[in-house]
C-alpha cells in the first residue's frame, strides 16, 4: 500500500502523482521504474519514477491516461492508496556528461522522458528536446520539459503547434545544425524506429528506452521480450535502455499490439462504468 | 542414522502399534486391492477450476491404511526426502485418529495438504514401498493418504499452530516466499526468531500461487498454512524485492543477522528458433502467471491473457501439462503437448499425464518445433515440426532424441507455450557480488548446513538445485533453518 501524498493535473490526460514509497524512494536511480497495482483484481503496469526524495520517503510518477489502469490510477485522489508498488526496477540510465544530447519523446513516451532530460542536464549537457504529437492538444509536459532543456522543439503531424512534420525531421534540422554526441528517444514503437534510423545515418550513438508490456517486472515471465542485435532480451531487468540501433522494432511494435482489442474493449467498459459513477 | 533406527524400532514397538499389527492377518492386508482416487468427470472439469482429484472418503482412508503392513524396515521412508514417518501416521489413520496422523506428517514436512498433492509419489515413497520393490504390486497410496490426514486437520478446524519458543528477539530474513522459504520461516519461528519473510510478487507462496493451476492445488490450502505461520508471528513483506527495494547491506543495517535465500529458478527459457517471438506464443511462466495470478480468465480482473482455439505446449514436464490443461480450460478445441523424447522420459507426475490424456489432450510425443509462422498482424498461425526417434542415452541416463530427417510438417496453432525449463532467477547473484554461484547460475551451498560462500547467506531449493521438486525445496529450508540456528547460536556464544 502506497498512500497518494499529492497530485498534480499536467493536461487532460497527464497527472503527477507523489508517492509514499521510503524504500523506493531510497534506492531507485534515473532510469529506474516500479510496477503498480490497483485493486484486487487490478493488473500489473510499469511506471517511470519521475524523481524521488530519499529524505521524504517519496517517489514521483508521471502517468498519461491510455487505458484502463493508467485511466484508473489518474483518476486517485490526494489520500487513496496504491495498492502495490514494487521497484524499483530495470537498469539504471547510463548518465553522464557528454556534450549534446538530442532527446526524442512522442506519446506514452514523453512521461518517462522527463527524468532523463532532467538527469543529463543536471550531469552538465546541452540537452535539445524535441516533443512530437499528432496534433497541438497532444502535446504533453511541455513546460516540465523546458526547465531541463536548453530548448525545446514541437513537431506535429498537422502543423497546429510547434513546427509541422514528424519527429525525425526535427531530429535531422538540429543533427545537421550542430554535432550531436547522443541522442535518446523514447515513444512508439514505429517512432523509436524512424528516430533510429535517422540518427544511424549520421552515427550517433542512441538509446531507446523500451516500454514494452511487462507483467511481473522482474525477469520471471518474459511478456518483454525483444530482439536486440538478433538476441532475445527481456526489457524489465535488461533494459529498460538499449542501443537503438540493434532493436528489432517491427517485432517490437507487432507484440506491443498483442492485446489490443482486449484493451480496447476493457477501456470503453471502464469509460462507461466511470461515467455512470460520476 | 543409528539413532533414527533405534527411535523407529522403539516407536514401532509402542502397544497401540504392535495391537492395530495384530488386529488383521497380513495376508488379508496384501490381498486388498490398493484404492481409487475419486476424480470430477473429464468433460467436466476441463471446462471448470474445480479440482480434479476429490480426496478420499473417511472409509477408504481406513481401508487403504490397513493395507499398510507397518514394515519392521519401512523402505518407503528411504524414498522420502525429508523422512516422514510414514507408517506411523498411517497407522494412526488405521486407529481412526486423523488428527494424530496429521501432527505426525507436521514433525517432519509443514506442508503435508501440498505434498500429498503434488509430490512425485510414483518415484518418491511409493517407488520404494514393500509392495512395489517384492511383492510386485500396487503401492501402499501414501500421497493419498497424507492429502487426507492433512485436509481432515484442516477442514475439522482443529488446526494446530506449532509452539514457538519464546522469542529471542534476533531477526532474520527469508527472501522468497515459495515452499523452501515457507519451509525455513516456520522452523525459525519455532526456534524463536523475529522472522520476515520478503516476497517480490503481491501475493505470497511462490511457484505454489502463481505456478501450479487451482485444479492441482486450490490456493487455500496454501492461504490456511500461511495464516498459521502469521500465527506463529511469521512477518510477510509483499511487493519486495531484496537487492532492489533494499539491498543486503540496508537489511543488515535494519538489525537483520542471518537470511534464507529461497528465490526460486525464476526465469524461463525458450529454444531461440524462428518466429519464436511472435504473438501468441509465451513461456508457460507468463500463461500461469497471467491465469493464476492475476486471474486473468476472470473477465472482472483487467489482465488479459489470449485464449487460443489451436493450443501447443513444448515441453513434457508439470508445468507443460499445467500449461496444457489450463489452455483447455480456456476453451481450446485442440491443445497439444509437443514433446522430444517418449512418454517414457517425460519428467511429469504420472498423474498428471493420465489425467490430461481423459482431458483431452493430445500428445504429439517424440515431436520437436523447428519454427513458427504468424499472419500480418504478427500473431502466430502455424509451426514447422519435425518428428524425432531415440538415440542412444545422454548425461541425463534419457534417451537422447534425434531428428527423423524429411520428417517435417505443419500444424496451425493460433497459441503456443513454451515449456522447456527455467533457469535460477538471478536477481540475488547479481546482487551480490561476493556470493559463490555455479556456472549456471545456482548458489554453492553446503550440503549440511546451506550456508552459502557468505557466512551469514543460506539458501536452498529452487536457487540451489536449479528446480526440483516442492518437498526438496522445503527440505532445503528446514536444513537451513537449523543451519542458521546453528550458526547464529555459535556468534552469539563467541562474542
Ligand atoms: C519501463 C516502462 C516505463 C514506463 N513509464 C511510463 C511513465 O512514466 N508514464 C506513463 O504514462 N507510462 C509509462 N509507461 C507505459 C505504461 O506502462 C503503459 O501506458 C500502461 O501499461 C498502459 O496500461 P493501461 O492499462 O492504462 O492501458 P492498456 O489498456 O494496457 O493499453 C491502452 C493502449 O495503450 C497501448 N499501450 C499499452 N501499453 C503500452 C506501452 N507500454 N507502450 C506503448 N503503448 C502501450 C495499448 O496498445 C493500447 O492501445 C512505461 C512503460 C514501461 C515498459
Ligand atoms: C507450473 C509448475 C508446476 C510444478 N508442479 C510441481 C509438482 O507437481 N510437484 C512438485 O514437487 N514440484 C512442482 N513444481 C516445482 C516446484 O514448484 C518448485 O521446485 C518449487 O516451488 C521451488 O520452491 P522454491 O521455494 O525454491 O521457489 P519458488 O516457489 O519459485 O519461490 C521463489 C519465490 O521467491 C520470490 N523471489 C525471487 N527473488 C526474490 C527477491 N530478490 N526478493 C524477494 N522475493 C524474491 C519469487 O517471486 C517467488 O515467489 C512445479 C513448478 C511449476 C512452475
Ligand atoms: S513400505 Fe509400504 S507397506 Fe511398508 S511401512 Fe512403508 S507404506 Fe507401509
Ligand atoms: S515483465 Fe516478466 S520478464 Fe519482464
Amino acid at each position: 500500500m502506497s498512500k497518494i501524498l499529492e497530485k498534480e493535473i499536467f493536461s487532460k490526460n497527464v497527472v503527477k502523482l507523489v508517492l509514499d514509497a521510503p524504500e523506493i524512494a531510497r534506492t531507485r536511480k534515473p532510469g529506474h521504474f516500479v510496477i503498480i497495482k490497483i485493486g484486487k483484481k487490478g493488473e500489473r503496469i510499469p511506471l517511470t519514477i519521475a524523481s524521488a526524495d530519499a529524505k521524504k520517503g517519496n517517489i514521483t510518477l508521471v502517468v498519461q491516461k491510455v487505458g484502463v489502469t493508467s485511466g484508473k490510477l489518474c483518476n486517485l485522489e490526494v489520500g487513496d492508496e496504491v495498492t502495490d508498488v514494487v521497484g524499483p526496477l530495470g537498469e539504471a540510465t547510463h548518465i553522464e556528461k557528454v556534450g549534446t544530447v538530442l532527446c526524442a519523446g512522442g506519446g506514452v513516451g514523453v512521461a518517462p522522458l522527463l527524468p532523463i532530460v532532467e538527469g543529463f542536464k543536471k550531469a552538465g549537457n546541452r540537452v535539445i528536446t524535441i516533443l512530437a504529437a499528432r496534433s497541438k492538444d497532444l502535446i504533453i509536459l511541455e513546460k516540465q520539459m523546458r526547465e531541463f532543456s536548453d530548448e525545446v522543439i514541437i513537431m506535429t503531424d498537422d502543423g497546429s503547434y510547434g513546427k509541422k512534420g514528424l519527429v525525425t525531421a526535427g531530429m535531422e534540422e538540429v543533427i545537421q545544425r550542430e554535432k550531436v554526441n547522443l541522442s535518446v528517444v523514447i515513444g512508439p514503437a514505429i517512432m523509436m524506429k524512424y528516430a533510429a534510423l535517422t540518427t544511424k545515418k549520421y552515427n550517433i550513438e542512441t538509446y531507446a528506452s523500451l516500454n514494452t508490456i511487462m507483467v511481473d517486472g522482474t525477469g520471471m515471465c518474459g511478456a518483454c521480450r525483444v530482439s536486440v542485435g538478433g538476441r532475445t532480451k527481456f526489457v524489465c531487468v535488461d533494459g529498460p535502455e538499449f542501443d537503438a540501433h540493434q532493436v528489432d522494432f517491427d517485432e517490437m511494435l507487432a507484440r506491443l499490439g498483442a492485446y489490443k482489442d482486449q484493451e480496447l474493449e476493457a477501456y470503453e467498459r471502464y469509460l462507461k462504468t466511470a461515467e455512470t459513477l460520476s | 542414522m543409528e539413532n533414527i533406527l533405534e527411535y523407529l524400532k522403539e516407536e514401532r514397538s509402542q502397544e497401540w502399534r504392535a495391537e492395530i499389527r495384530k488386529s488383521m492377518k497380513a495376508k488379508e492386508r496384501t490381498s486388498r486391492e490398493r484404492v481409487k482416487m475419486p476424480e470430477e468427470d473429464p468433460n467436466v472439469r476441463n471446462k471448470s477450476n474445480i479440482e480434479v482429484n476429490s480426496g478420499l472418503p473417511i472409509e477408504n482412508a481406513i481401508l487403504e491404511a490397513q493395507r499398510c503392513l507397518d514394515c519392521p524396515d519401512p523402505t518407503c521412508m528411504t524414498g522420502c526426502p525429508v523422512g516422514i514417518n510414514i507408517p506411523k501416521f498411517i497407522k494412526k489413520i488405521e486407529t481412526k485418529d486423523f488428527l494424530g496422523a496429521a501432527s505426525v506428517l507436521k514433525e517432519t514436512n509443514g506442508l503435508p495438504a501440498v505434498c500429498g498433492r503434488v509430490c512425485p509419489q510414483e518415484v518418491q515413497c511409493e517407488s520404494t514401498c514393500f509392495y512395489t520393490i517384492k511383492l510386485k504390486k500396487p503401492p501402499v497410496a501414501i500421497g493419498y493418504l497424507e492429502r487426507f490426514a492433512a485436509d481432515y486437520e484442516r477442514e475439522s478446524g482443529k488446526m494446530n499452530v506449532p509452539n514457538v519458543a519464546d522469542s529471542n528477539k534476533i531477526k532474520v530474513g527469508i527472501v522468497g516466499s515459495g515452499p523452501a522459504g515457507l519451509a525455513a520461516a516456520g522452523d525459525l519461528a519455532k526456534f524463536g526468531y523475529d522472522v520476515t519473510v520478503f516476497e517480490a510478487l503481491h501475493e505470497i507462496g511462490g511457484v505454489l500461487k502463481y505456478g501450479i493451476p487451482e485444479f492441482r492445488l486450490p490456493n487455500v490450502i496454501v492461504d490456511v498454512e500461511i495464516d498459521n505461520l502469521k500465527k506463529m508471528g511469521v512477518k510477510f513483506r509483499t511487493n519486495f524485492i531484496v537487492g532492489k527495494t533494499a539491498s543486503f547491506d540496508d537489511l543488515k543495517k535494519d538489525g537483520f543477522e542471518a537470511f534464507f535465500v529461497g528465490s526460486g529458478a525464476g526465469l524461463p527459457r525458450f529454444m531461440n528458433i524462428p518466429g519464436e517471438n511472435y504473438n501468441g506464443i509465451f513461456s508457460s511462466n507468463e500463461y500461469l502467471t497471467r491465469v493464476n495470478l492475476m486471474n486473468a480468465a476472470d473477465p472482472d480482473y483487467d489482465t488479459p491473457v489470449i485464449s487460443g482455439k489451436n493450443v501447443a505446449v513444448i515441453g513434457g514436464g508439470n508445468t507443460a501439462m499445467d500449461s496444457v490443461r489450463t489452455a483447455k480450460r480456456l476453451g481450446a478445441d485442440r491443445a497439444m503437448i509437443i514433446y522430444r523424447r517418449s512418454e517414457k522420459e517425460m519428467p511429469a507426475r504420472v498423474e498428471e499425464i493420465k489425467h490430461a490424456k481423459e482431458e483431452d489432450i493430445e500428445f504429439m510425443n517424440l515431436h520437436n518445433p523447428l519454427e513458427y509462422y504468424a499472419d500480418e498482424s504478427g500473431r502466430v498461425n502455424r509451426m514447422k515440426i519435425q518428428k524425432m526417434e531415440l538415440g542412444e542415452p545422454d548425461a541425463s541416463g534419457r534417451r537422447r532424441p534425434v531428428p527423423i530427417e524429411g520428417s517435417e510438417f505443419y500444424v496451425d496453432v493460433d497459441t503456443v507455450v513454451v515449456s522447456v525449463g527455467v533457469s535460477p532467477n538471478p536477481l540475488i547473484p547479481k546482487a551480490l557480488a561476493d556470493l559463490k554461484v555455479t556456472d549456471w547460475g545456482t548458489i554453492v551451498v553446503d550440503k549440511e548446513t546451506m550456508q552459502s560462500s557468505i557466512p551469514e547467506l543460506f539458501a536452498g531449493g529452487d536457487i540451489v538445485r536449479g528446480g526440483a521438486t516442492v518437498i526438496l525445496a522445503m527440505g532445503d529450508g528446514r536444513k537451513a533453518a537449523a543451519g542458521m540456528h546453528k550458526y547464529i547460536q555459535e556468534k552469539i556464544k563467541a562474542n
